[in-house]
């Protein structure tokens, strides 16, 4: 049986940023966690692999503690187990450090494994490096971005789009596929199903030691990159708001705007005073 | 002695669609701005099949060096072969900064090659500065550019960053400016690429990509109904716009999947955008950052996208949208 992984994280679920203004710093505390939507689109992806081909599909995360319910969201939606990689000493990892502790669990407790699947990119972060470096990481073979895959025997064809070229690519088992949004619409996990997952779902929690990972190898401390700070940009922006009826919003936005708006369009967009009343 | 060798930032010359997108040169102006800050020489790195085209554009834009293997082997672009190729280079000459252009290719490719060097990479970056402790500061956008990050590599090398194309503007070009030409022979001993092209097919080219659009229209769930939606594509049509979505408009199918605006979508980088019935999830916000002016209309003033848009119109989408349709007939004259 073909033997799926499927790396996942947990992001913050937020539609507007809790910013804090006064110490300009994001207020993560609040905002909840969700499977990173990416990460869904890969998590399909295997699902459907499972559905043709039978599979085994192991989930697998790093993050706090907290993050073993999007595993278990994971086992609702049809995963068959989830690994969750938490320890302080793993904290504030770069991709380069994320893609390494990934790496060596998923060698230490999936061995002969055939795909890994990863979305394409995080809605935090958003780096999309994780994946290109895990394939090095594990020195197997793999594409980024793609759309779809086929399995042919041991052989994977996969389509993509890449810098306007329309791509088919194939390579053999084990690799690794990043997935994009465009093809596999998550499906959603079904009350019954998420009760399961909640009460018995197999989720194993492993720490630097249960690795054996020299903890100067990885966490921030290991990073090769730095934050030195973040900020709002939003903040910087004036805003203004207009109100009232349609038609003098609309003057007010040309009386202000219309130099702007005929510059974009190209075109002289003078007003024609006899004609004003036509709408009235 | 060590005094003696010149640092180095070196870009890759991603030329897969160089008449679309002009990354490379736009990074290569960049890089002869930060070059003096840290007494650095300006060098590109292009690999593949009958460059000559390539290498003399990009001295003629600034390169003041062009690594070239030049190979019928490396015609495709092969993200496992570039990578061999450039982490052999790195490592023989050392380049203090590596900049790449985060096209699809150059945000598959620069990870793998940092990785192999063990060094840093920021992805998708919107700046890059030198400060004074001579370190690349790049501006990365988070959170959908709700937040930007300064992030630095101060141990390993090289700086590695990829950067968004149109960031930066090219310098023009100078035909009779002088480069130095070194062509790397193709090593012996490349590894066989795990993968295979099977096929590669340029797809057409659009009249206008919504890319590209100087004025884009975007809608989104308060449109209402696909017939309201039809709206927006007749006042893109007067303003010579183009229509983008939001993915609940295309979900409900008043949009195709080709105008989805968001991280899943397309990036866009107007004059100006116009939102209408758009809440703003951050998927959607992810896209529009680099739009000049933003003009967002919503019911509700309190929504996310009317916080990040320079001009909040609270209203009802459908009214406005008509009301500019009549303003715009009236004033635009044959």
């Amino acid at each position: 049986m073909l033997k799926l992984i499927v790396c996942i994280k947990q992001v913050p679920m937020v539609s507007e940023l809790p910013w804090d203004s006064r110490t300009n710093t994001l207020k993560r505390e609040i905002a909840d966690g969700m499977i990173n939507p990416g990460c869904k689109h890969a998590l399909e992806a295997a699902l459907q692999l499972k559905r043709q081909y039978g599979a085994d599909i192991t989930v697998i995360t790093m993050g706090p503690p907290m993050a073993e319910e999007i595993l278990r969201e994971a086992a609702a939606l049809g995963a068959d187990r989830g690994i969750l990689l938490t320890d302080k000493a793993m904290a504030g990892a770069d991709t380069l450090i994320t893609s390494y502790t990934l790496a060596r669990a998923i060698e230490k407790e999936c061995p002969g494994f055939d795909l890994v699947l990863c979305g394409s990119c995080t809605s935090d972060s958003e780096t999309a490096q994780v994946g290109p470096q895990l394939m090095e990481e594990l020195g197997i073979p793999g594409a980024a971005y793609v759309e779809n895959i086929q399995l042919k025997n041991r052989t994977l064809i996969m389509k993509r789009e890449s810098d306007d070229f329309l791509e088919t690519l194939e390579m053999d088992l084990p690799g690794l596929v990043t997935i994009t949004t465009r093809q596999y619409a998550p499906g959603y996990a079904s009350l019954a199903g998420l009760q399961d997952a909640f009460d018995k779902a197999d989720i194993r929690k492993l720490s630097a030691g249960d690795l054996n990972l020299d903890i100067k190898k990885i966490g921030i401390k290991a990073s090769p990159t730095k934050i030195l700070k973040v900020y709002s940009p939003s903040a910087e922006k004036e805003n203004i708001m207009l109100k009232g009826s349609a038609k003098k919003i609309v003057d007010t936005l040309f009386e202000k705007f219309g130099d702007k708006i005929s510059g974009a369009i190209g075109k002289d967009l003078k007003t024609h005073d006899h004609e004003e009343n036509d709408d009235k | 002695m060590t005094n003696k060798i010149k640092k180095s930032i070196w870009v890759f010359g991603d030329y897969r669609n160089y008449f679309q997108n002009r990354v490379t040169l736009q990074l290569l102006a960049r890089a002869r701005e930060l070059a003096p800050k840290i007494q650095a020489e300006v060098c590109a790195v292009v690999f593949g099949c009958s460059l000559d085209e390539y290498v003399g554009e990009y001295i003629a834009h600034g390169a003041q060096k062009v690594y070239v293997t030049d190979h019928p082997v490396l015609k495709d672009y092969n993200v496992e072969t570039y990578s061999v190729l450039m982490e052999k280079l790195v490592k023989t000459h050392n380049p203090e900064i590596l900049l790449t252009g985060a096209t699809y290719f150059g945000r598959e490719f620069a990870p793998r090659v940092a990785k192999r060097l063990h060094t840093g990479l920021t992805a998708d970056c919107i700046g890059l500065e030198i400060n004074k402790d001579g370190l690349l500061v790049q501006t990365a956008p988070s959170f959908g550019g709700n937040l930007l990050a300064e992030i630095v590599t101060p141990e390993t090398r090289p700086q590695m960053a990829t950067v968004r194309p149109g960031t930066f503007q090219e310098i023009p070009h100078d035909y009779n400016a002088r480069g130095r030409v070194i062509n790397i022979p193709l090593p012996d001993n490349l590894p066989k690429p795990g993968v295979r092209l099977i096929s590669s097919q340029k797809l057409p080219q659009r009249e206008q990509r919504l890319e590209d659009a100087k004025i884009v229209i975007c809608g989104g769930r308060g449109m209402g109904s696909k017939t309201k939606f039809k709206k927006l594509f007749e006042l893109a049509k007067i303003m010579e716009a183009e229509v983008g979505a939001t993915r609940p408009a295309v979900y409900s199918r008043w949009a195709e999947h080709e105008a989805l605006i968001g991280q899943a979508g397309k990036h866009i980088s107007p004059k100006i955008l116009f939102s209408f019935g758009i809440s703003g999830a951050i998927q959607h916000t992810a896209a529009i950052n680099d739009a000049d002016l933003i003009i967002a209309v919503n019911k509700n003033p309190n929504a996310a996208m009317m916080k990040m848009a320079d001009v909040a119109i609270a209203a009802d989408a459908n009214q406005i949208c008509s009301s500019l349709i009549r303003e715009l007939k009236k004033r635009i004259r044959e």
